[in-house]
Order: structure tokens, then C-alpha cells, then sequence
């Protein structure tokens, strides 16, 4: 075979593995929507569920998730932010960042499911919260909180060292350095991170199936139990009790989803932008 | 100042890196209000010298520093002083321009805000008597509130020491300020320095020996760590002491 040749099939060959991603997603995404659009009405997104989730909506469902991410997201992204900013303006001792570091990029490759059983054991058994919309929140906190630290963290490493040295020899002190010049040049890649994880509390079913429950209700407090769009789905299907409620659920998660991740996407281009600008 | 002029008398002054010496017994005295370079080869110690003076060596990890700096009578490595407040007295312009990305008045602002000002028509005083001062108000009065990473490479580096101006210290370190600067705005730059020394003691690393010759009342030449002559500029760039500095000057080596 000639260069040339052996150019064309390399091509040819990575070419037909790009296509197959791209048709596999396609095929699931749409596979799903060709199901479940038709069950997307008024009454599906506004209704309480009936007879199990035979009929009705999925009312209670959209808003377990939206409050369980809120609360997860918030008690998340001050810690995680924070874990960051020391990481990053004050750890200086090199062995204990390459430790955190470690740290953190494991726990970001731990299941959800062993995130489920342990906040199953600490929240809902041990602190006796029971099943409820606060063990499934706490449970999400500590399943992102890596996420939100490692893209925070190089946020604001890619601010520039000329910032923070502009800043000092002005006389600011280092917590005012932090707070007024980098942390704000960094808040872009800061809330990709932040949307990241919002997108991995939307999708998440084991660990809250074990944590927030799978009540029918909508929760009008941390303290009720909770079903999660996720989980609802996952009964739905697993229980055999309505497929096509079940696809209508799952088009309503991969519109969030889509959504969430549309807004990560401009978040990570502003990001780029102000950087390059500055360099 | 002290009564003989002077604004810093170092004694034997050192400095490591990890324990690699980057400068070594340095001792002379750097008089006030005058316009003082710093000249040598690259890697021969004056940016590490310059950093000395207001501390911010200590930023960076495994640098140690010996020896004494004097700045009017009080010793500025003594446990009492604090760096921070010392960075307020000792300001430091960088080789690029390094502006914040927020508007143009916020970065002149950005100082006496942190330092606790708050009052706005005062704060509109400082702004406009800095970036007067730095000659740089009847170009961007009409546009304090745009972003100030928008403003020309020579414009950013005047706010720079407009921005330094705000904090009312009495002494500018001044790193290459040049350097990243087109012809014009290099004189501009060489300008303001001029004027700025009847208010402040400056102090100027420069690889440019012709700036030097221009801007300096007194030179001084660094060589490998070491500082091998310091006189008036006029003095050192036509009747060198040291052959070192002849060579240096006259382009044989460096």
C-alpha cells in the first residue's frame, strides 16, 4: 500500500467511527422523543400522577428534581468553591496538592450507587433523616462536590499570575486578591462546573432511589421523602407499569439535560474568550 | 527620606532561589526622587533586586532573602513590618501591562477601594488626579467606564501606574515597563518618568541602555548576582570604574 492509500483508509476508518457516534446519539435521542413526544402535554408536565404513574403527570417529579439540585447545588458549590480557592491561592505545599488532587479525581470516579448506600447509611439511617428531599440533596452535595472542585480549581488557575501580582503590589492582601480580582475572572468556568453538576444531580436515579425514596407526592419540605424525575422513570419502566409514561418522562429529562448542557457550552466559550483577550 | 536624600540603604543584601544564589552582598544606597535603572544581562539579578524592594520575592516558593534593607531608617524585612503595608508604600509596575478586566475607572479605583475608600465623589477625585498624573486623562475621559483591556498596549501601561498612582506611595518599581511598548509609546512612557520623579523615588529595570542613559540620574550595573558599579548615570555610561561596566555598555558582551 502506498502513503497515500494507507492515508485514504485511515480516514475512511475514523471517519466511519465519527459517524457512528454521531448516529448512535442521534438514534437514542430520537428513539426516545419518537416515543415520548407524544405523551408531552400540558397535563403530563402539570398533573399529579395517578394509579402509580399509569396516569396524570409527572408534576411531582419535576419538582423533586428542580428541589433536590437546588439544595444539593447549594450546599455544593460553597464548599466546592471554597476546597478550590485553597487549593489553588494557598496550598503552596506541593505533596498535599498532588494528594487533594488525587483525591479529588477519585471520588469523581466512584459510582453514584456506592454515593446511594453510603447516604443511605449516614443520612437516612444514622442521622435519621429517613428518606427525604435533605438525605437526597446531602447525597448529591458529595457526589458532585469533586466535580465543582476540579473545574473551579483550574478556573482559577488559568487566571493570570500578572492579576494577582497587579493586585498585591497595590497592598491587597491575598483574601482580598482572591475575592476581588481572581475570583471574578474566573466566575465563568467557575458556573460551567457549577452546570455540570447540576446536570449529573438532573440524571442521578440509584443513589437518590436509595436516599430521597420514591414517594408519589410532591414535597413541601426538606423532610419529605422525594421521587426524582430519574427514578420515577426507572420505576415506571422496571415495574412495568406504563412504557409510554416511562418514554415521556425520559423526553422530558433529555430537553433538561440538553438544556443544562446548552448553557455549560456558553459558559465554557465566555470563559475562553476573556482568556484569550487578557493573554 | 533621610537627611542625606537616601530612600534605601541595603547592606549586603542575598537572595536564593531553592538554595541557588540569584544575588549576592549587595550593598549601596538608592537616593529619593531621583530616577534610578537598574542595567545588566539577563539572569544578572536586577529584577530579583527590584523584587527585594517592596517584597514581593516572598511570593514566590523557595526564595530566601539576606541581608538588610534600610527604607528611611526602618529595616523592611523586620518581623514587624508588614508586607502588605509595605506593597502600599512601594508600588510596582510590571513588564506587561497588566490592567484588571473591569472598566477603566475601576482599575484606577481598585487601590483606595481596597485600602477602605468608599466615598464616590472622592474616589472620582483620586481617579481623575491619577490618571492626570500619569497622562493619561484626555484619553480616556470620556470613556472611564469601558473596559480597560481596550486601551492600546501603551495607553494600559500608563493606567498601570495611574492605577499605582491611586495608592499614593512614595516609591515605583518599575520591571522592563517598556519593553512590550511600540516606539511612541515607549517615549511617551520615558516622558511621564521624568516628571513622576519629582514626587516619587523611581526605580527602573531596563534592557534598554539608551532608555537608561535617557531617563536615570543614576545607573547601576549588575552582573551575575552581583552589583559591580553604581554612580551617576552621566558618570557610569562615559567614565566607567570597572571594565566590566565599559564592556558592558560599549556592547562587547551581553
Amino acid at each position: 500500500m502506498t502513503a497515500r492509500v494507507r492515508e485514504r483508509v485511515a480516514l475512511t476508518v475514523i471517519g466511519l467511527a465519527a459517524g457512528a457516534t454521531v448516529l448512535v446519539l442521534l438514534v437514542i435521542i430520537l428513539g426516545v422523543l419518537a416515543r415520548g413526544m407524544g405523551e408531552i402535554n400540558l397535563t403530563f408536565l402539570t398533573q399529579l400522577p395517578r394509579s402509580m404513574g399509569r396516569e396524570g403527570g409527572i408534576l411531582p417529579a419535576i419538582v423533586s428534581t428542580i428541589l433536590l439540585t437546588v439544595v444539593a447545588l447549594a450546599i455544593a458549590s460553597p464548599i466546592g468553591i471554597g476546597a478550590a480557592i485553597y487549593m489553588a491561592e494557598y496550598l503552596r505545599d506541593r505533596r498535599a496538592a498532588t494528594m487533594m488532587a488525587f483525591g479529588t479525581e477519585s471520588l469523581a470516579g466512584v459510582p453514584s450507587i456506592i454515593f446511594g448506600i453510603f447516604g443511605f447509611g449516614l443520612f437516612v439511617l444514622y442521622l435519621d433523616m429517613g428518606w427525604s428531599v435533605l438525605s437526597g440533596a446531602l447525597t448529591l452535595s458529595l457526589m458532585v462536590l469533586p466535580t465543582i472542585v476540579r473545574t473551579a480549581e483550574e478556573a482559577l488557575r488559568a487566571v493570570p499570575v500578572t492579576y494577582r501580582e497587579g493586585a498585591l503590589a497595590l497592598g491587597a492582601t491575598r483574601f482580598q486578591t482572591v475575592m476581588c480580582v481572581v475570583l471574578p475572572s474566573a466566575l465563568p468556568g467557575i458556573g460551567t462546573g457549577i452546570v455540570l453538576a447540576i446536570g449529573r444531580c438532573v440524571g442521578e436515579s440509584a443513589a437518590l432511589l436509595l436516599t430521597a425514596g420514591a414517594a408519589l407526592g410532591i414535597p413541601r419540605h426538606l423532610g419529605d421523602p422525594a421521587r426524582a424525575m430519574a427514578v420515577h422513570l426507572y420505576l415506571l419502566a422496571s415495574e412495568g407499569i406504563s412504557m409510554e409514561k416511562a418514554y415521556g418522562t425520559a423526553s422530558v429529562l433529555i430537553f433538561l439535560v440538553i438544556m443544562v448542557n446548552a448553557v455549560a457550552n456558553h459558559l465554557a466559550r465566555r470563559q475562553g474568550a476573556k482568556v484569550r483577550r487578557s493573554a | 527620606m533621610s537627611e542625606d536624600g537616601t530612600k534605601f540603604s541595603i547592606t549586603d543584601l542575598g537572595v536564593s532561589y531553592n538554595n541557588l544564589p540569584a544575588l549576592s552582598g549587595i550593598t549601596f544606597d538608592i537616593p529619593g526622587k531621583k530616577v534610578t535603572a537598574l542595567i545588566g544581562p539577563s539572569g544578572c539579578g536586577k529584577s530579583t533586586f527590584l523584587r527585594t524592594l517592596n517584597r514581593m520575592n516572598e511570593l514566590i516558593p523557595g526564595a530566601r532573602t539576606r541581608g538588610r534593607v534600610m527604607m528611611d531608617d526602618q529595616d523592611i524585612y523586620a518581623a514587624e513590618v508588614d508586607p502588605v503595608m509595605l506593597r502600599k508604600r512601594v508600588g510596582m509596575v510590571f513588564q506587561r501591562p497588566n490592567p484588571f478586566p473591569m472598566t477603566v475607572y475601576d482599575n484606577v479605583a481598585f487601590g483606595p477601594r481596597i485600602h477602605g475608600l468608599r466615598d464616590r465623589g472622592r474616589l472620582d477625585h483620586i481617579v481623575e488626579n491619577s490618571l492626570k498624573a500619569a497622562v493619561l486623562w484626555e484619553e480616556v475621559r470620556h470613556r472611564l467606564h469601558r473596559p480597560a483591556l481596550d486601551l492600546s498596549g501603551g495607553q494600559q501601561q500608563r493606567l498601570v501606574i495611574a492605577r499605582l498612582l491611586a495608592v499614593e506611595p512614595e516609591v515605583l518599581l518599575m520591571d522592563e515597563p517598556a519593553s512590550s511598548l511600540d516606539p511612541i509609546s515607549a517615549a511617551h512612557l520615558e516622558e511621564l518618568i521624568r516628571e513622576l520623579k519629582q514626587a516619587y523615588t523611581v526605580i527602573i529595570v531596563t534592557h534598554n541602555l539608551q532608555q537608561a542613559a535617557r531617563v536615570s540620574d543614576h545607573t547601576a550595573f549588575f552582573l551575575s548576582g552581583e552589583l559591580i558599579e553604581f554612580n551617576s548615570t552621566s558618570r557610569l555610561f562615559t567614565h566607567a570604574s570597572d571594565r566590566r561596566t565599559e564592556d558592558y555598555i560599549t556592547g562587547r558582551f551581553g
